[in-house]
């Protein structure tokens, strides 16, 4: 009996042995995955150069807000109030009046040249009609065939007409007028980095951590240092696993400066809990690492990683993850799409936790699909990489 | 006759109908230098894959230096060493480096590391490139590096898969010296190879034709059985009868 528990024992002490070379195995391939990563500039740059230049183009110049657009006019009123509503006009911010034109004719070529992007027209008798009908019209014409901008220039042109209405009608008695009390929940001046920022942070992650660990793993294939590694008593899924994690620690450096970049750069608030906030990214950046595994499994050339990297992730987290366009709005195929894309989980998540500042119970469904995501992709590559093998 | 490391009996892989290797017998011993010969598509990696563990035979036996092909393959891969033909060692680390991580990964303690570390660049004269990158060094010196590498962790057997392709005539030869050197240390050396003039330096060799030995035997007897004057000529009979193209 006593020879019995001796030797449970020595068999645990050998298992903890066990444990402590499997940990120190792992340190190493580690630390050399670092070497890997710290060493080549190019993915340095990758890795921290892309996501400043992207907040930088998201958030400055790439901007839903149209501001110093040309326009001209045509004044065919030419009395006080025609020219009290163009220098309301000139004034704002969003217009730049090119010239005062006269004729129909100007507008029209004007506008075949692309030089201006809206046209008003004053008609004669302005005051006129203002003051004795109490009615008078101005028509404003846009260029539409970029139909996003026409909206919003004939939207700002309205407001500033309406404006001018209410500004005249000081002093006069109106019978009955209803002013509508536009609130915008959420980014009152409907600014556009509101909606860049979780695109950007989704769209970052997927790059590095999908395309960086399918290219770091199917490297070691190409060069052939895959075969000495599985010839070694390593664990072959240790070796897939320790590849991720430089990534894990990098993009979540990432996420840091990303978020730092967007609160004290883009003047963007995080009214959500941080560290929900942080949890979720964690989360997102696992499932991107188990995609990246599997498509370094599936393939054999880093050329064959990229493309799918590329093709088949970032186009889609681009396009149908709801960053560029409303999902309501597509097709009813592509929408089922963009519920396979996990970007648009995370687009989701992000906007919930910080701009709307909401908590875990209203994004409990979304950390649930990535998870399912996740353990998918974990799954079919375990299994692909057992056939490989055996 | 010292005592056998690599034993196989029947040993055979099928992929779907295509016999990659067929029911292959044989037995090498410690301390041996086995030539493992055959064209561009004869079995000759499907074999070398299934000892190393790298790959599961469909059937037959074997056993790799005491251990069981099937049941023991953690035991088997601490006890080999192992160097493809493609070149195996990080270029973006430094020779030291390099050294710690395969060492690391077998399980060494530092100060066994460190040790050994020392030891194999003097031994290489590499004291000058120990902290250059990899990348940096000519062929021949990596491809003597990555075998040393491969001795690290004292394997009883090393598996050498066409060592010294594209290398140059006399570090050929110097790699060669490195190899008698490790066998005489009862390291069994089982080693694939193109050159003739090198199957020669062999103690042993077996000539793999569309997935089955074919010829096993030491050069000499080799070739008077086949009446020939050099390895090449023999090789030539052998592989001349092959059916199957790469």
């Amino acid at each position: 009996m006593k020879c019995f528990t001796s030797w449970q024992g020595v068999q645990k002490e050998k298992n903890s042995i066990k444990k402590v070379m499997r940990m120190k195995q792992f340190l190493t391939f580690v630390q050399k995955e670092f070497y890997h990563v710290l060493r080549d500039k190019k993915t340095l740059l990758i890795l921290f150069g892309m996501p400043v230049v992207q907040i930088l183009i998201f958030g400055f110049a790439l901007s839903n807000e149209v501001k110093n657009s040309k326009i001209v006019v045509m004044d065919q009123a030419k009395d006080i109030s025609s020219q009290k509503l163009i220098n309301k006009i000139e004034a704002s911010k969003y217009f730049d009046i090119e010239e005062s034109i006269h004729s129909q004719g100007q507008i029209d070529a004007a506008f075949k040249k692309g030089a201006i992007k809206m046209a008003l027209i004053i008609p004669a008798g302005f005051y006129q009609n203002l003051v004795h009908e109490h009615k008078a019209q101005v028509q404003v014409i846009a260029d539409a065939s970029d139909p996003n901008i026409a909206t919003a220039l004939t939207n700002y042109a309205n407001a500033i007409v309406q404006d001018f209405q209410t500004e005249l009608n000081t002093g006069f008695e109106m019978p009955y007028t209803i002013i509508p009390e536009t609130r915008m929940l959420y980014n009152p001046q409907q600014k556009s980095v509101y909606s860049m920022v979780p695109g950007v942070m989704a769209l970052v992650l997927m790059l590095l951590c999908v395309l960086m660990t399918a290219i770091s793993i199917v490297r070691e294939k190409e060069t052939g240092t895959m075969e000495v590694l599985l010839v070694s008593p390593f664990k072959p899924s240790l070796v897939i696993l320790s590849k991720t994690v430089p990534y894990l620690l990098l993009s979540f450096i990432d996420i840091i400066i990303i978020l730092m970049m967007s609160v004290w750069l883009l003047g963007l608030p995080i009214n959500g809990n941080i560290f929900l906030l942080l949890a979720v990214s964690v989360l997102y950046i696992i499932t991107c690492l188990s995609l990246g595994i599997l498509i370094s499994i599936k393939t054999t050339t880093q050329q064959a990683a990229m493309m799918i990297s590329l093709m088949g992730m970032l186009l889609p987290s681009l396009m149908l993850s709801g960053f560029m366009f409303p999902i309501e709005n597509m097709p009813v195929p592509l929408q089922v799409i963009s519920n396979i894309v996990p970007a648009t989980w995370f687009n989701n998540i992000i906007k919930a936790v910080m701009i709307k500042g909401l908590g875990p119970s209203f994004i409990w469904k979304e950390v649930l699909i990535l998870t399912g995501m996740t353990l998918f992709f974990l799954f079919v590559s375990l299994k692909s990489f057992k056939i490989r093998l055996a | 006759m010292s005592d056998t490391v690599i034993q196989t009996e029947k040993l055979t892989k099928r992929f779907g109908d295509f016999i990659a290797v067929n029911e292959i017998s044989f037995s090498v011993n410690k301390g041996e230098i086995f030539g493992f010969l055959g064209a561009n598509g004869a079995g000759k990696t499907t074999a070398m894959r299934m000892l190393c563990g790298l790959l599961k035979p469909s059937s037959g036996n074997a056993q790799i230096a005491g251990f069981d092909i099937y049941k023991q393959t953690e035991k088997i891969k601490q006890s080999i060493g192992y160097m493809s033909q493609k070149f195996s060692l990080y270029e973006d680390l430094t020779v030291l480096e390099n050294i710690r991580f395969f060492g690391g990964i077998y399980g060494l303690s530092n100060t066994q590391i460190s040790l050994k570390s020392k030891k194999l660049v003097d031994e290489l004269g590499l004291q000058q490139e120990a902290k250059k990158l990899v990348a940096e060094l000519p062929l021949g010196w990596k491809q003597k590096l990555s075998f040393s590498v491969a001795l690290l962790h004292d394997p009883k057997i090393v598996f050498l898969d066409e060592p010294t392709g594209g290398v140059d005539p006399v570090t050929r030869r110097q790699f060669w010296e490195m190899i008698y050197e490790a066998a005489h240390r009862d390291v069994t050396i089982f080693v694939t190879t193109h050159y003739m003039d090198e199957a020669e330096y062999c103690n042993r060799i077996s000539i793999m034709v569309d997935g089955k030995i074919e010829a096993l035997d030491s050069p000499s007897h080799l070739k008077q059985k086949f009446k020939a004057t050099s390895m090449d000529e023999v090789f030539y009979q052998l592989a001349r009868g092959a059916k199957r193209e790469e």
